[in-house]
C-alpha cells in the first residue's frame, strides 16, 4: 500500500462526488485566487510607484520650505535664493544642485491656451531630475545671465500646445509675455502621480525678472520654491542631507532643538516609506486572505466529516478486509489535501487570471510573482493537512464491526 | 485452530447489560466445516465476529492457530484478518462504482502485494467462483448471486486457513443459496479450507459436517452430520425446514 495507491483510491472517491469535491473546492478556490490577484495588482501597484519615483532622478535630495508648522510652533521660513548659492558652495559629494521657482501661468500657443506650471531652473535641473532632452538643447548658464526668454517643453505639453507641430523655434506666450522654444524634452514615460512630461521650464533669472513678479521676493530677497540635489553616490544621500540641514540651520540661526521649517528629503524616504505602506497593506491582505482559506478548510472538514459518516461501511469493509488504522488516516487525510491542492492550483490559475483582465484592462500592470504562487500553493496544501486529521483521525478510529453495521 | 475458552461479550445498554455471547467454549479443527444456526439476537454474528477478528470478547480467551488474540494490537489484528480470515458477509458489502476485480485486489492491497502478482491472484480468485468473464463489471451489472460470488472471491484471494460466511444466502432466493452452498464445498474439498457458516436454513446446514446451535448467546447443541448433503441434491419436498 503505497502513497500513489492512496492518491488514486482519493481521487476516485472525489470524483464519484464531482459535484460536491467542487464546491468544497470552491472556498479555497476563491481563497487562493483572491490571494493571488490582490498581490498581483499591489506588486504591480508597487512596481509603478517605485519606477515613477526613480524616474524622478538618482540619488535626488529635494528641499523645500515646510508648510503646516504651526502644530509645532515654529516659525515658517522661505527658502532663499542665497540658501541655495551657500549650499551649492559648501556642501561636498554633490553632482548636481538646481535652484526652482514654479508658478502657475498662462500659456498660449495660436488658439492653444492653457494653465500650466512654470518652473524657473538652472541647468543642471535636467541631470538631477533625470530630463533628457529629445529636441533642441536644454537652458543654458548663458540663457539664465542673459534674462533670455527661451522656454524648454516637457513632452506631453509639447503635444498639448502644438498638437503634433514641430515647436522648436516657434514663439509661444506665458502670462502674455514671447518665450521661444529652445528645447523639447523626452518623455519619461512613468504613470500616473507625477506629471513629469507636463512641465514648461525657462530660464530662472528670466523668470525673476519677467515672469514671477512680487511673490518670489520676500524683503526684497529671492524666494525659491526647492532646490534639488543629486548626490554621487546613493550611500552619500543621508550624508548630503546632514550637510545641508547644518547649513539651514546655521544660515537661519536655528539650534539642534528647534524644528527645521524646510523639508529635506531624499526619494529613498519616500521610498521606504511607500515600503512601509505596501507592507502594512500586504499584511493585511494575507489576513483577509488568511481568513478566507480558514473559512475554506472549515468547509473541506465539514464535508470530510459527512463523507467519513457516510461512507462507515465501506471503511468498516476496508478494515475488515486487513486496512490499519494508519492505511485509512492516509486515505482520508490524502483526500482533503487532494481537495485542497486542487482547489489552490485552481485558485492560482483564476487569481493569475484575474491580475491578466485587470493588466488587460490598462488600470495597472499586475506582477504575478513565484513566490505568492508558492506560498499559496503550500497554504493549501497546509490547509488541507490542518482540517484533514480530525476527520481522517475519525474514520481511522472506527472499530470495523460497529462500521459494518451502521445504517 | 480455533478454541474459545469460555467466551462472553457484553454489551452495555444504558443500564442493562446484554450477553449477546455467554460463556462460550468452542473447538473448530483445521479443515473442519462447520454451519451455525440459531434464531435473531442468539449471538450468531457476534460468534462470527470473533471468530474474524472484527470484535474482541469481553471475557473469556479466543485462541487462532494456538495465539491468544487478546494480546495482539490493532495493527496485528488487522494483519490476521488480512492473511488468516476470509469473512463473507449477509450484505456483501462491496464497493460501489468498483470493478468486480478491484473489489477482489482490496485484501492484497491492504497485505502490500504489487503488480501483476496482484492482478493474476484476483482473477483467479475470481475464475475460482466461476465469474471469470465478468472481471471488470461493477456490482450494480451483477445480479445478487453473482455480487456474492465476487464477495467470496474477495474472502478467499489471499488463500486464508478460515472462511467465515456470516448468512452469505441470507440475502438471496433458495436456488443460488444452494450454488452458494454448492461452492463453498468445492473450495472446502478443494483447498482444505475451514469453513464456518452461519444460516437459518436447516437443509443448507446440512451440507456442512457439523451443526452448532446457538439460543441466548449459548450453545444449546453441538451434533455432527453424518452424512453431509451434496450441493445439487434436490430439497425435500416436506423434510425441508426443520425449525
Amino acid at each position: 500500500m503505497n502513497i500513489l495507491e492512496n492518491i488514486r483510491i482519493s481521487f476516485r472517491a472525489l470524483a464519484a462526488n464531482k459535484l460536491r469535491s467542487g464546491l468544497t473546492m470552491l472556498g479555497i478556490i476563491i481563497g487562493v485566487a483572491a490571494v493571488v490577484a490582490l498581490m498581483a495588482i499591489g506588486r504591480g501597484a508597487t512596481r509603478s510607484v517605485t519606477s515613477s519615483v526613480e524616474g524622478l532622478g538618482s540619488n535626488l535630495i529635494s528641499i523645500s520650505a515646510a508648510r503646516n508648522l504651526s502644530q509645532t510652533g515654529a516659525q515658517s521660513k522661505p527658502l532663499y535664493y542665497s540658501d541655495y548659492l551657500v549650499i551649492e558652495k559648501e556642501t561636498s559629494n554633490v553632482i548636481g544642485i538646481s535652484p526652482s521657482y514654479q508658478t502657475s501661468a498662462q500659456v498660449q500657443y495660436g488658439s492653444n491656451q492653457s494653465q500650466f506650471t512654470i518652473t524657473g531652473v538652472s541647468p543642471d535641473f535636467a541631470q538631477v531630475q533625470a530630463y533628457t532632452i529629445a529636441q533642441g538643447r536644454f537652458i543654458t548658464n548663458g540663457d539664465n545671465s542673459a534674462e533670455s526668454r527661451v522656454v524648454v517643453l516637457g513632452s506631453q505639453a509639447a503635444i498639448d500646445l502644438f498638437s503634433g507641430l514641430n515647436p522648436m523655434g516657434r514663439d509661444i506666450t506665458i502670462n502674455g509675455i514671447n518665450f521661444t522654444v529652445v528645447g523639447v524634452l523626452t518623455s519619461k514615460g512613468s504613470t500616473g502621480f507625477f506629471s513629469t512630461d507636463e512641465v514648461i521650464l525657462i530660464p530662472l533669472q528670466t523668470g525673476y525678472s519677467r515672469l514671477f513678479g512680487g511673490r518670489a521676493l520676500d524683503n526684497g530677497k529671492r524666494v525659491l520654491s526647492s532646490i534639488s540635489l543629486s548626490a554621487a553616490d546613493p550611500n552619500e544621500v543621508n550624508n548630503v542631507i546632514s550637510q545641508v540641514e547644518y547649513i539651514l540651520r546655521r544660515d537661519h540661526g536655528l539650534t539642534l532643538h528647534d524644528t527645521l521649517p524646510f523639508n529635506v528629503s531624499s526619494q529613498n524616504q519616500f521610498l521606504s516609506t511607500l515600503n512601509t505602506i505596501t507592507g502594512t497593506l500586504t499584511v493585511f491582505l494575507s489576513a483577509i486572505a488568511g481568513i478566507s482559506l480558514f473559512v475554506g478548510g472549515i468547509g473541506i472538514m465539514n464535508i470530510m466529516l459527512v463523507s467519513v459518516r457516510e461512507r462507515t461501511r465501506e471503511i468498516g469493509l476496508r478494515k475488515a478486509v486487513g486496512a490499519r488504522r494508519s492505511v485509512i488516516l492516509m486515505q482520508f487525510l490524502v483526500e482533503t489535501v487532494t481537495l485542497s491542492l486542487v482547489g489552490g492550483i485552481l485558485g492560482i490559475l483564476l487569481g493569475a487570471a484575474i491580475a491578466g483582465v485587470v493588466t488587460l484592462t490598462g488600470l495597472i500592470t499586475t506582477y504575478v510573482s513565484l513566490d505568492v504562487i508558492l506560498y499559496s500553493f503550500f497554504f493549501a496544501a497546509l490547509v488541507g493537512l490542518f482540517f484533514g486529521i480530525y476527520p481522517a483521525y475519525q474514520a481511522a478510529s472506527l472499530r470495523p464491526i460497529e462500521a459494518l453495521r451502521y445504517e | 485452530m480455533i478454541e474459545l475458552e469460555n467466551v462472553s461479550k457484553i454489551y452495555k445498554l444504558g443500564q442493562n447489560e446484554v450477553r449477546a455471547l455467554d460463556g462460550i467454549d468452542l473447538q473448530i479443527q483445521a479443515g473442519e466445516m462447520v454451519a451455525v444456526m440459531g434464531p435473531s439476537g442468539s449471538g450468531k454474528s457476534t460468534l462470527m465476529a470473533i471468530l474474524g477478528c472484527l470484535d474482541v470478547p469481553t471475557e473469556g480467551v479466543y485462541r487462532l492457530e494456538g495465539e491468544p488474540v487478546e494480546k495482539l494490537n490493532e495493527n496485528q489484528l488487522a494483519q490476521v484478518r488480512s492473511r488468516k480470515v476470509g469473512f463473507v458477509f449477509q450484505q456483501f458489502n462491496l464497493l460501489p462504482r468498483t470493478s468486480a476485480l478491484e473489489n477482489v485486489i482490496l485484501p492484497l492491497l491492504y497485505d502490500g502485494v504489487h503488480g501483476k502478482a496482484r492482478t493474476e491472484k484476483a482473477k483467479a480468485a475470481l475464475i475460482t467462483v466461476g465469474l471469470g468473464d465478468r472481471i471488470n463489471h461493477r456490482p450494480n451489472q451483477l445480479s445478487g448471486g453473482e455480487q456474492q460470488r465476487v464477495a467470496i472471491a474477495r474472502a478467499l484471494v489471499n488463500d486464508p486457513t478460515i472462511l467465515l460466511a456470516d448468512e452469505p444466502t441470507g440475502n438471496l432466493d433458495t436456488k443460488t443459496g444452494e450454488e452458494i452452498i454448492g461452492l463453498f464445498q468445492k473450495l472446502h474439498q478443494e483447498k482444505g479450507q475451514t469453513v464456518v457458516y452461519v444460516t437459518h436454513d436447516a437443509f443448507i446446514a446440512r451440507h456442512t459436517q457439523r451443526i452448532i446451535r446457538l439460543v441466548d448467546g449459548k450453545i444449546i447443541s453441538d451434533d455432527p452430520v453424518t452424512h453431509p448433503i451434496l450441493a445439487g441434491t434436490p430439497r425435500p419436498e416436506e423434510a425441508g425446514e426443520i425449525k
